[in-house]
């Protein structure tokens, strides 16, 4: 369609937004990759020279690798899991008409506009503090004595307040989804002598698969970088520490540049090996 | 068996009050078709009998049992929607099946009423693919498979080839016109299009504002329409109108004549006016007359070519048996 002439200043008019993102992404990562052959300690004598593989080796075979990939793989399926069947729970109910739907509508995006840091805040003092917490009173109130949440049932408060900050994602993506479905279609289903169940198995959730793909791929990307909610609540005690957690204790905490950036390599690494199999489980959807 | 009777039915939407009091009976292997202007409840009149709407007041009997409260699928009705409804992720085959395989129909049977459906409908190449890969009237014959398929004691289409193009209209609707006369189950169609009305229908229910203008065979209504409005909208072209001193000769406040029981003719007629807009479809032309005074237009059906243009003089004859006279209440005066 285009002419030669539309095309090459098309491409030139590109040129700037194409330069400025290469970039803004080729120069952090040559600069990781740099540093990761270093023996850099900024603190403790600064730049050593080359070090060869030995960041690499070091950051593998240091105890808690293993443990920091496990724990931010649970981290992500479990908020997948409860944000993605939530979601559509959510999204059904926000569906039905009812009287003053936009505003439940605004309140249930809310979480999505506080920002990691405070939610994770309010979590840890309102909610889960074992003195004065919310749900230490709750369980005071029936007799039970309160839990220490954040040092006893580490995982599962901080999948929790996690949870709670992308739910208002799936739920708007699935929410969106759902409205575009025909109603036709649910109406045939329902002359078909479909039950209530069997329409939302054979029509709803088969229509919401590329909306969920969406929503698993988008919320994927962002939960495998987790830091703000893991730094606030347990400061990768108790168990919490994610491959970005480590890596930032690495840099910043021991002053090791070098091994930092070793971990870094080795979670983009993380980050492709998920990404492939994602993509081979629900990428699928996207097509067609 | 398909003997569908409406008692007294009623349905307001709030306030609005969609259908007035309404009665109606549907014998067993009529094909009925509900056809009025957008508007006029024929769409939500099909639903209630279909139960995806609940009726404010009155019954529904289908078969002689009270179906007023029954849900949708225990009416053994099918519907076939404008939309089609096909379900989208599944493939032809799964889409007729999928009525059986809610009523817990058995494989065997399921393939062979299948098999049989897509015989009827050539659509047994297509059974693999998906509706996204179908055309307009392909899709429209999968829908109405997997109406085929339930064996239901009636069929109900919601304007069903309303979005096809002109050619595969004509196609489609004798194909439905075709299984009526091979199925003989009790079908009931809505429509806006009176020609589809005329050609299909055994009995025309004529539909404004909810209320039921008239009942009666094709040619019933094209003979001797009740009042103006179904006059008016049985027919094409339209009726021509006639008001004022011409029609008080006939004894009548409007009297009605349609395009074709009227002649042209160059020398002389009737009636004298200009000829308008001539529209040349081959075998016909219509003649929009100006200038006759009697009405603005007139419009009148010659048969073959006619050798008027634009701007000449011409004489109208009408058929003076053919004409329909209406008193100032639109009500036909025999």
């Amino acid at each position: 369609m285009a002419t030669q002439h539309s095309r090459s200043a098309a491409r030139l008019m590109l040129a700037p937004a194409v330069i400025l993102l290469l970039g803004w992404m080729l120069v952090p990562l040559i600069m990781t990759l740099y540093f990761s052959f270093k023996n850099y300690l900024p603190l403790r004598g600064g730049d050593l020279g080359w070090a060869g593989f030995e960041n690499y080796t070091r950051f593998v075979t240091s105890s808690s690798f293993w443990p920091s990939v496990a724990t931010t793989l649970i981290i992500v399926g479990g908020v997948l899991f409860i944000t993605v069947i939530l979601g559509i729970f959510l999204a059904i109910l926000l569906n039905q008409p009812m009287w003053g739907q936009g505003i439940v509508r605004i309140l249930v995006i809310a979480p999505f506009f506080v920002m990691p840091t405070v939610s994770a805040l309010v979590w840890k003092n309102m909610f889960m503090d074992p003195n004065y917490g919310l749900l230490a009173y709750l369980w005071e109130f029936f007799g039970a004595t309160p839990v220490e949440w954040l040092s006893k049932a580490s995982m599962p408060s901080i999948i929790t307040i996690v949870s709670w900050q992308w739910l208002p994602f799936a739920t708007l993506i699935l929410l969106t989804a759902i409205q575009s479905l025909d109603s036709e279609q649910l109406e045939a289903a329902e002359m078909d002598g479909a039950s209530a169940t069997k329409r939302f198995a054979y029509i709803t959730l088969p229509h919401l698969g590329r909306a969920i793909t969406v929503v698993i791929l988008i919320q994927t990307i962002f939960l495998l970088s987790i830091f703000a909610e893991i730094f606030v609540t347990t400061g990768g005690a108790f168990g919490t520490k994610t491959l970005s957690y480590l890596i930032f204790q690495r840099v910043l905490e021991s002053q090791n540049v070098g091994l930092g950036s070793a971990g870094g390599v080795y979670a983009i690494i993380l980050a492709n090996i998920v990404a492939v199999f994602l993509m081979r489980i629900v990428g699928k959807n996207l097509d067609a | 068996m398909g003997r569908i009777t409406l008692d007294k039915v009623t349905k307001s939407f709030g306030d609005t009050n969609v259908i007035p009091p309404l009665d109606l009976t549907i014998n067993d292997g009529e094909f009925v078709v509900f056809v009025g202007p957008s508007g006029c409840g024929k769409s939500t009149l099909l639903r209630l009998i279909a139960g995806l709407e609940d009726v404010s007041s009155g019954q529904i009997r289908i078969d002689g049992e009270d179906a007023t409260n029954l849900a949708p699928a225990k009416r053994k009705l099918a519907m076939v929607f404008q939309s089609y409804a096909l379900y989208p992720h599944m493939s032809v085959r799964k889409n007729i099946a999928f009525p059986m395989k809610m009523a817990g129909v058995d494989e065997a049977e399921q393939k062979k009423r299948i098999e049989a459906a897509a015989k009827a409908l050539n659509l047994t190449d297509y059974l693999d693919r998906r509706p996204g890969q179908l055309s307009g009237g392909q899709r429209q014959r999968v829908a109405i498979g997997r109406a085929i398929v339930r064996e239901p004691s009636a069929f109900l289409f919601d304007e069903p080839l309303s979005n096809l193009d002109a050619a595969l209209r004509v196609n489609m609707r004798l194909e439905i016109s075709e299984l009526h006369n091979q199925l003989k189950t009790t079908m009931i169609y809505v429509t806006h299009d009176q020609v589809e009305a005329m050609t299909m229908a055994d009995k025309i229910v004529v539909l404004r504002a909810g209320h039921i203008e008239q009942v009666g065979s094709p040619l019933e209504l094209y003979r001797e329409p009740r009042n103006k409005f179904v006059a008016g909208f049985i027919g094409s072209p339209k009726m021509n109108f006639i008001e004022g001193s011409v029609a008080a000769q006939h004894g009548a406040h409007t009297i009605g004549i349609r395009p074709e029981h009227i002649t042209a003719s160059e020398t002389a007629g009737l009636w004298q006016g200009v000829v308008g807009v001539a529209e040349h479809l081959g075998s016909d032309t219509f003649l929009h007359v100006h200038n006759t005074g009697l009405t603005d237009t007139i419009t009148v059906r010659v048969n073959g070519e006619f050798g008027l243009r634009h701007g000449d003089t011409v004489y109208l004859n009408p058929e003076m048996d053919k004409l329909h006279k209406f008193d100032a209440q639109g009500l036909r005066i025999a």
